[in-house]
């Protein structure tokens, strides 16, 4: 394997395509956990209850407020997706990704500041 | 990845972005009203709307999931095609059985 | 100016090394000054390609400081941080010796797409009157002026990861092909880059777009590839 480094990837929309596909990957694997917790509530509402009690604390809550940011970041570059290839070509792409990624993180930040 | 997939892949990504957008505002929504199962199950409960929303949310991110796999599956790990497609329709079909039981716990009365 | 520069050059083929040299820095130096001084000055043994040496025929891309670049045309005071320089072969492509590849691959990749006129008529009829401003002539010359170097290939991470993947310079010559109004071939090549590999293998990083030494968009061409696949798709012309 020839070891050259290949360092384009400092660009704003490499990144948010990688951002795209790790979120995408992170919500993948975050999704089955989420469909068997709210299952729960075939075995009777206290069993999902305690269930919510003890996702209560604090670790799980960061944990919310992360899967909030992958889940807005992810929607925001689907987007992005959707326009470049149904949409006539803007030159403005590098700012829009920014902004989504700004936009992201205060959605997320909103989720902190009430379960918090 | 092929124009088939694409073309299921982008379809059920636009169905989800209203879908998407309507879930963080039901989030939000949540934690302000309560997030108690039985203030979650008193809003879902009979609710034939809140069915047929995550129903068609459940099935379209089982198809958008797995093939999104796919392409990560193909391209970054040494795993042969048939053994990717073997995995990512199991991903899907997994992804819908637990997705529709759990709209049906939170839906049927 | 009388410093110098350490540049490490690629040596040997797939299995090889960097090895460095030191070569005083000019002014208005470009990176192919560079390596034509080693292989002239240093060590002969040294293999590379290059024809103009002015920016017009896209022989001398390498890969400098990690891009992909025409190094006739990238200045040394623009890329050298510290007066370091790293140039190795095209990434993506076999390497044959030193800082030369095989670009057979990538021109095979270019026939596959279908990247050859498919004519209609013959010398006997008369010459097609083609406006330049219709927005299909537009799309096309926005699109015609690869010169094949290879550097949107070597910067494409789509390509590395995916053994199949066309690439966007053969992808962008099919989309000049299918927006010409004369070309007869659409359907056979609208189903030749509709499959694995095909156009919808691109996730748009836009590293090709980025980095276009003639300042092609090969992400919005294959954008409209893949409109023009999904319809014919949904049309019934081609199958997968």
């Amino acid at each position: 394997m020839i070891g050259r480094a290949v360092k384009h990837r400092d660009s704003a929309l490499w990144i948010a395509a990688m951002v795209h596909r790790i979120s995408g990957l992170a919500l993948a694997i975050f999704l089955p956990l989420h469909f068997l917790t709210l299952g729960l509530a075939i075995e009777g509402e206290a069993r999902l209850e305690s269930f919510l009690r003890w996702s209560d604390q604090p670790v799980v809550k960061a944990a919310e407020i992360g899967l909030v940011f992958l889940f807005t970041v992810h929607l925001l570059g689907g987007l992005r997706i959707l326009l470049i290839e149904n949409f006539d070509w803007r030159g403005d792409q590098k700012q829009l990704a920014t902004l989504a990624a700004a936009l992201s993180a205060i959605i997320a930040f909103a989720f902190l500041v009430r379960v918090f | 990845m092929n124009v088939r997939l694409y073309l299921w892949q982008r379809t059920t990504a636009a169905v989800m972005a209203p879908l998407v957008i309507v879930h963080i505002a039901v989030i939000f929504y949540a934690t302000r009203h309560g997030v108690s199962a039985a203030e979650i199950l008193a809003r879902t409960r009979g609710s034939i709307a809140w069915a047929a929303f995550y129903g068609l949310f459940v099935f379209a991110v089982s198809i958008h999931a797995s093939i999104g796999l796919r392409n990560i599956l193909s391209e970054w790990t040494p795993l042969p095609e048939r053994r990717v497609d073997a995995c990512v329709v199991f991903f899907g079909l997994v992804l819908a059985l637990l997705g529709l039981r759990a709209v049906a716990a939170v839906v049927l009365p | 100016m009388n410093t110098e520069l350490s540049v490490s050059l690629w040596r040997g083929a797939q299995n090889g090394h960097y090895e460095t040299y030191r070569v005083p820095q000019r002014s208005s130096q470009t990176v192919l000054d560079v390596v034509t001084f080693v292989q002239r000055h240093i060590d002969p043994t040294l293999s590379y390609r290059f024809a103009c040496r002015v920016g017009v025929c896209g022989s001398c891309a390498m890969t400098v400081n990690g891009k992909p670049r025409w190094t006739c045309r990238t200045h040394v005071a623009k890329v050298a941080g510290g007066g370091k320089l790293q140039i190795g072969p095209l990434a993506n492509l076999p390497v044959i010796k030193d800082l030369a590849t095989d670009m057979q691959p990538f021109f095979e990749k270019w026939r596959q797409a279908r990247g050859v006129f498919a004519p209609t008529k013959t010398r006997h009829d008369a010459i097609a009157q083609i406006k330049p401003d219709t927005p299909a002539r537009k799309t096309v010359d926005a699109a015609i002026e690869c010169i094949n170097c290879g550097v949107c290939y070597a910067a494409c991470d789509t390509v590395r990861w995916n053994a199949e993947y066309l690439g966007p310079a053969a992808l962008t010559r099919a989309w000049t092909l299918v927006n010409d109004e004369r070309d007869g071939g659409n359907i056979t090549r609208l189903q030749a880059i509709a499959g694995a590999g095909g156009c919808h293998a691109c996730h748009s990083h836009q590293s090709c777009q980025e980095l276009c030494p003639q300042a092609l968009n090969p992400t919005a061409a294959i954008a409209g590839l893949k409109r023009r696949t999904a319809a014919a798709y949904l049309k019934g012309e081609i199958t997968v």
